[in-house]
């Protein structure tokens, strides 16, 4: 092989077989949990005994596998709301927003009619406001974006801390309980939402989301749409498609369902409304929906994964000392890892030296390996005569 | 007798993915030559050349360059071995003059001497018969110009072997002509060169040797004035083919297309289209040919659609109702009406079709609409799959496989195939064979043929001109958004044809008038 040749070149590879992806991503899967080791080492843990420490908090005793749910609970949802939009390559980064405008919606029953209405309509009708207002958040961006073009990445970051910022001023004036307290009091019981198996029964709705939200994608026809849309806006105004409308549209269901998710946390969970009702949900959904590659069973296992590491690390730092923040760590370990195998699926680097190709074996023709000099044959003979 | 070679391949091969773009090629170029690389598309030739021209590393076998193994890693390596290629997508700076362009990149000491650079330009250009400005800035440049830049920035760094990929592609006759006596004359200079086409009239026209790749492998090299044009073609494609179109006489023409003032303009505010005017016939096919961005895409826009309208007017007139003017209406309306367009842009995928899914789901952007409210229906697409499959012997692992994976030809099959299974009353194809081969080529061919027989109105966007005067029963030529003439295709030439490109030849309102009263004559030429 020749000298001088780069060192690491690298090449497309396709049709790689579903049993190697999936063995590659268990690779890379492990590499993570080996690198989350380092993690334990550095702050001073045996990374055996840690990772059973996790285990066991987070899924030794029903009320770990409690907390694990109803963590689990509002990502599934969020990463649920976030498909489409993806699908649609609309970068709706405003998931936190709409989580949190949805359950000021909610809020703003429990607190006004909290004590004057039954139970039940009390919570259709919270629900029903915070999807409204999820809704209303999502589609102001997209409406800009399908009207006038602009970036539906800023825009909806942006209207996250407009969110926030409305919400803790209500906090902190309109909706303050005790004076100077900067908070607002607890839902009454008529506006909290009812526990199945212990918790809130928002896991239920987001399971039945599942489900929705697959056969959207996959059998309707706007899922169709926005699969078309999301891979060429002009097939898809060649189909006849209105854009705009399919836009606005899919950013809406996804704003309602992210709004719902404020409501069954604010409702559910905390049982009151502050300003960082959405903790970040909205961010870390973003990565349970690519580390599912959209799709929404594989969502319920990254978001239940996701549960387990943050109840475990809860566990970890009462337990063994070690902060809480180390399963921030391994999240992002995780991420990095998964997404970061997707390119050795992709592509295939060839190292100096190596015939890179002949590894990849049975598919490529036999081909005399490195740099044995084939004597010019044929084409020597015939060009020969060319020569001036 | 032995000689050294200027460049040499031995046991060259690239893949990409499991696919051999090149699979063990040895070929060679000697001084002073011009050799035509010839082969359908997806040979391998570009890739070839990329090599030679430092874009991609080889994965086996080496270079020589006059007789001494080479590493070529880079651009700048190939430029050190004397290298240049002039690239089929043009690489300069639009907001650059000529000269800026040229010398971009080059890291000479000292200051940056404009004029000298100039002077030196025009000595370049003297000597081989360029016709170039200097100091104009590119985006005032025609096709032709830029493409006279390109071949300038080598020259300057001192190449002695030039690879040129498919430089007649963006060029009308006339300046194909002038590009090859320029080649020729570098060649009594001394340089060598290596002429990417698939065009066999150009390959006899100006090479001395060619070199034929076919599926990546090097099949032969032959003296130009040995072989013709059916040898290179059965080498090229492997097989003897017939290469007949199948043009009846029009039978009972009606109108079914009668555009009048069609003027349009682009998101800029550039007028993309001004004053068009014509009538597409039933039972005819109707050429349109131009330089490249001469308001093609727009006029197929403009009828299916999706572009708005400035000015004028589309009357449709369907077989035995009456007729309707179509614009305003939706893209959607107009596709129910039987207005089909298949347009196959320049990365195919980006307009008709989904890359990401397979056949069915392609099939689906016709009838999506119409199935249940809430649900798709996949039968009919699906059995619509399937039909196209095994119609057009489309090579698919699976109807469900991504498009994107397909090669070029059978994309296009698809595309196609979809739209004429529509059985639309108007047809319109922009290069319905961009980037097949020559096999896939005349089916498709024919296959318009055939809609034309069956009484639908073609309209045929082209490129290649001898497949238009051969195809077509008319043909529209656009220059600058107008139309610059109608001709007969059964009488007219190239060249006619090519003048026309390059300069408006008579008002399109006049050359309207002309087809209404004479649709066989020769129309739009002998406008006052």
């Amino acid at each position: 092989m020749n000298e001088k040749a780069p060192l690491i070149h690298i090449s497309k590879r396709e049709n790689m077989s579903r049993g190697r992806i999936w063995v590659i991503r268990l690779l890379a899967f492990l590499t993570a949990i080996l690198l989350s080791c380092l993690v334990f080492l550095a702050a001073g843990a045996n990374p055996v005994e840690a990772y059973s420490t996790m285990i066991s908090g987070a899924l030794g005793k029903k009320s770990g596998i409690r907390q694990v749910v109803k963590v689990a609970a509002p990502l599934l949802g969020t990463a649920l709301a976030l498909a489409p939009c993806f699908r649609m390559k609309f970068w709706n980064i405003g998931a936190e927003g709409q989580i949190t405008i949805g359950a000021m919606a909610a809020a703003f029953f429990a607190i006004n009619f909290g004590n004057k209405w039954p139970s039940a309509p009390l919570l259709i009708i919270m629900g029903l406001a915070s999807m409204l207002m999820g809704a209303v958040w999502a589609a102001i961006p997209a409406a800009f974006k399908a009207r006038w073009k602009t970036n539906e990445t800023l825009f909806t970051l942006m209207l996250n801390y407009i969110a926030i910022g409305i919400v803790g001023w209500l906090q902190g004036g309109p909706w303050e309980g005790k004076k100077g307290s900067q908070v607002i009091p607890n839902f009454a019981d008529a506006a909290v939402l009812p526990k199945v198996l212990g918790v809130h029964c928002g896991w239920i709705i987001v399971l039945l989301l599942v489900v929705f939200i697959y056969i959207y994608m996959k059998y309707t026809k706007h899922g169709y749409e926005i699969a078309v849309l999301g891979e060429s806006e002009n097939t898809a105004r060649y189909a006849g498609m209105n854009v705009m409308k399919i836009t606005v549209r899919t950013a809406c269901l996804s704003g309602a369902i992210c709004g719902l998710v404020g409501f069954m946390v604010a409702s559910g969970a905390n049982q009151t409304l502050y300003a960082s009702v959405a903790d970040g949900v909205g961010f870390t959904a973003i990565t349970v929906a690519w580390l599912a590659q959209l799709n929404p069973f594989a969502m319920v296992i990254i978001a239940i994964l996701f549960g387990i590491l943050s109840k475990g690390a809860s566990s970890l730092q009462t337990g063994m000392g070690v902060p809480a923040s180390v399963s921030d760590i391994i999240k992002g370990l995780l991420l990095l890892c998964l997404l970061g195998c997707e390119f050795f699926i992709n592509y295939k680097l060839n190292f100096r030296g190596h015939d890179g190709h002949g590894e990849t074996g049975a598919a490529t023709p036999a081909a005399p390996a490195g740099n044995t000099a084939v004597p010019a044959a044929k084409s020597s003979e015939e060009g020969k005569e060319a020569a001036k | 007798m032995e000689t050294t070679h200027v460049v040499e391949f031995r046991g060259i091969s690239k893949y990409f993915g499991d696919n051999a773009a090149n699979d063990n090629v040895d070929l060679y170029l000697d001084k002073g030559v011009i050799m035509s690389l010839l082969g359908e598309n997806g040979s391998g030739k570009t890739t070839l050349m990329n090599m030679l021209a430092g874009i991609y590393f080889p994965d086996k076998g080496e270079i020589l360059i006059n007789g001494k193994p080479v590493t070529i890693r880079s651009p700048k390596d190939a430029f050190e071995h004397h290298i240049g290629m002039i690239h089929q997508h043009f690489m300069l700076v639009d907001v650059f003059t000529a000269a800026e362009n040229i010398v971009l990149g080059l890291d000479e000491a000292g200051r940056l001497d404009r004029r000298q650079i100039a002077d030196k330009v025009r000595a370049i250009s003297e000597k081989y018969g360029f016709e170039i400005d200097p100091n104009k800035k590119v985006y005032d440049m025609s096709v032709s110009e830029k493409q006279t830049v390109e071949i300038i920035k080598v020259l300057y760094r001192g190449a002695d072997i030039l690879i040129l990929d498919e430089p007649t592609a963006v060029l009308t006759p006339q300046e194909t002509e002038k590009l090859f006596r320029i080649m020729r004359t570098m060649k009594e200079d001394g340089k060598s060169i290596i002429i990417i086409t698939h065009k066999l009239n150009e390959v006899m026209s100006i090479s001395d040797v060619v070199a034929v790749l076919r599926k990546g492998k090097h099949i032969a090299t032959v003296r130009t004035g040995e072989t013709n044009e059916a040898q290179l073609t059965e080498m090229m494609v492997g097989r003897k083919v017939e290469l007949d179109i199948d043009r009846l006489d029009p039978r009972d023409p009606k109108p079914r297309l009668t555009i009048a003032g069609l003027t349009c303009r682009d998101n800029e505010g550039v007028e993309k289209l001004s004053d068009v005017g014509f009538i597409a016939y039933g039972g005819e096919i109707l050429g349109i040919a131009g330089i490249a961005g001469s308001g093609q895409k727009e006029l197929l826009e403009a009828i299916a659609g999706l572009r708005r309208i400035e000015k004028g007017s589309i009357i449709y007139t369907p077989e035995g109702k009456a007729p309707t003017e179509l614009v305003g209406k939706s893209p959607m309306e107009i596709k129910d009406a039987g207005v089909a367009l298949a347009f196959v842009p320049e990365d195919r995928l980006g307009m008709g079709l989904v890359g990401g899914m397979g056949m069915t789901g392609n099939m689906m952007l016709r009838s999506w609409s119409k199935s249940h409210k809430w649900f798709i229906d996949k039968k009919e697409p699906r059995r619509l799959a399937q039909e196209v499959y095994k119609f057009l012997e489309v090579a698919t692992p699976d109807i469900d496989y991504p498009v994107r994976k397909l090669s070029g030809g059978n994309v296009q099959k698809v595309l196609v195939g979809r739209e004429i299974a529509s059985e639309p009353s108007v047809l319109m194809s922009a290069y319905a064979v961009r980037g097949l081969d020559i096999n896939t080529s005349y089916i498709i061919y024919n296959l318009m043929a055939g809609q034309k027989a069956k009484g639908v109105a073609v309209i045929f966007v082209g490129e290649d001109l001898d497949v238009l005067l051969q195809l077509c029963d008319k043909i529209l030529v656009l220059c600058g958004g107008r139309v610059s003439g109608i001709v007969d295709a059964r009488t007219a030439t190239k060249e006619e044809i090519g003048l026309l490109m390059t300069s408006i030849g008579g008002s399109s309102t006049e050359s309207r008038a002309g087809s209404e009263s004479n649709p066989d004559g020769k129309e739009g030429l002998k406008n006052e």
